[in-house]
């Protein structure tokens, strides 16, 4: 009993030691194990795989995969940061920009910028075509003058009051439709995805007017088409106590996790321990510093069960996602 | 020396599991070194899994040429039973099932999350 629960957790669980990390390495190989069939099999991975959306909103998205291995769990993160397309600003044809910003710099800011469009619409730009065609590129146009405010007070000092128009926002690219662009995308939906990023502050007799062409690009050629802000993922925790763990030790025990993870019960008049919410606790290993309780406590992670978190720049919509796989 | 002797054993034993005329070929189609022109660990890691999955597989191995190339060299290593490059194949299939599969469950739970938001909104009325 004792060696097959010891082999279970050889296989299922990466264990935090107090000195060290064990069983980090997938091992559930054919032939590793004698008495277990670990061949490949799709009904058998399919019957034990599940995906939870524990929470998705605007910006980001929650989700657990159980039953995969980390090799293609992180194939997908790495896709996701690196191969899923975005549209960026590329090329900045700059007409005039009198601000103190330089031009290199300037251009530098409004690739970073996030542009909501499906990428899925466009196709890539040729290599070595300058001008780009409607179906490769997006136009905007950003034109913005700074002048002083006639209506100021004489004494004002705020920057707000005193001059019009001297802070730069996304709010003031427009966009300028190719072709049969106009058709085919309604008003307001090709548009910079937050209207209030700063991109440069003027001040009177301060110009700036660009033209800007945005292609279809993956965040491996540059981090600005890298769609996902950031994209991570933890093995689920699992917390096992060795032993019932009683009264003020029960207490000194639930201050060594995140509060949530360990809850101290009344049960018959003694406060007992019990692991609640594993899920919530970030190991801080608090607890290899208490020299009673580091020894009924077996901090562990689940191999094969994926807490993934991703968070994006709003620039492609969540059922894009599904992109990702090919 | 019981080291040698060992050692003999183990070289013995491979002979006389392939037979003689065929041990050159053997030996040259159970084993391939492909080298991959594509992106490094996404798919080098995750396909590696995929054939050491494989029963018939003795070894496979992937490593980067340099860095700063986006080349992997793959190793495959059949016991002399298979030629290596099934595995391969049987290897990036399979891949590709685990992804479409993964695809499917995801959008499927990406459903079920939006309409039990909508109906708890609906809910509240």
């Amino acid at each position: 009993m004792a060696a097959s629960q010891a082999v279970e957790e050889m296989r299922g669980r990466v264990v935090l030691g107090e000195f060290g990390v064990r069983n980090v390495h997938t091992t559930d190989f054919p032939g590793n194990y004698s008495g277990y069939d670990d061949a490949w099999d799709q009904d058998r991975f399919e019957k034990n795989f599940r995906v939870d959306v524990v929470h998705m909103d605007e910006n980001s998205l929650e989700f657990d995969m159980v039953g995969i291995d980390a090799a293609i769990a992180n194939a997908f993160r790495r896709i996701l940061l690196a191969e899923v397309p975005t549209m960026a600003v590329e090329k900045v044809l700059v007409y005039n920009n009198t601000s103190i910003v330089q031009d290199e710099i300037l251009a530098h800011r409004l690739g970073l910028i996030p542009i909501h469009a499906d990428p899925r619409l466009f196709e890539y730009r040729n290599q070595g075509d300058e001008d780009g065609t409607e179906i490769d590129t997006l136009r905007f146009r950003l034109q913005v003058r700074c002048t002083r405010n006639p209506h100021a007070a004489k004494d004002s000092s705020d920057p707000n009051e005193l001059y019009v128009n001297h802070k730069v926002y996304t709010r003031h690219m427009t966009w300028i439709p190719l072709g049969n662009q106009a058709d085919l995308f309604p008003e307001g939906t090709i548009r910079p995805v937050h209207d209030d990023i700063l991109i440069a502050q003027l001040r009177p007799g301060q110009e700036i007017d660009l033209l800007m062409h945005c292609v279809k690009g993956i965040g491996k050629d540059h981090a600005k088409f890298s769609p996902v802000a950031t994209a991570s993922y933890r093995l689920l925790p699992d917390i096992t106590l060795l032993e019932p763990v009683e009264g003020e030790a029960a207490e000194e025990l639930s201050r060594c996790f995140s509060p949530g993870v360990i809850e101290v019960q009344e049960v018959q008049g003694k406060k007992v321990a019990r692991v609640a919410n594993p899920r919530l606790d970030t190991f801080s290993r608090e607890i290899f510093r208490h020299e009673k309780l580091k020894k009924v406590v077996r901090l562990a992670r689940v191999r094969d069960h994926y807490i993934c978190e991703f968070s994006w720049s709003g620039a492609v919509a969540h059922t894009c996602q599904g992109g990702w796989i090919t | 020396t019981e080291e040698d002797q060992e050692l003999e054993r183990k070289i013995s034993g491979l002979k006389t599991s392939m037979t003689e005329g065929e041990r050159k070929t053997a030996w040259k189609w159970s084993r391939q070194l492909e080298q991959i022109d594509t992106e490094y660990h996404t798919l080098g890691n995750s396909l590696h899994y995929m054939i050491m999955k494989n029963p018939e597989v003795e070894f496979c191995g992937y490593t980067m040429t340099h860095p700063s190339d986006s080349k992997i060299n793959l190793r495959i290593q059949t016991g002399g039973t298979l030629p290596a490059v099934e595995p391969f194949q049987r290897g990036l299939n399979e891949l590709m099932n685990v992804c479409k599969h993964v695809l499917d469950r995801f959008e499927a739970s990406i459903k079920d999350y939006k309409d039990q938001k909508a109906s708890r909104n609906e809910s509240t009325f």
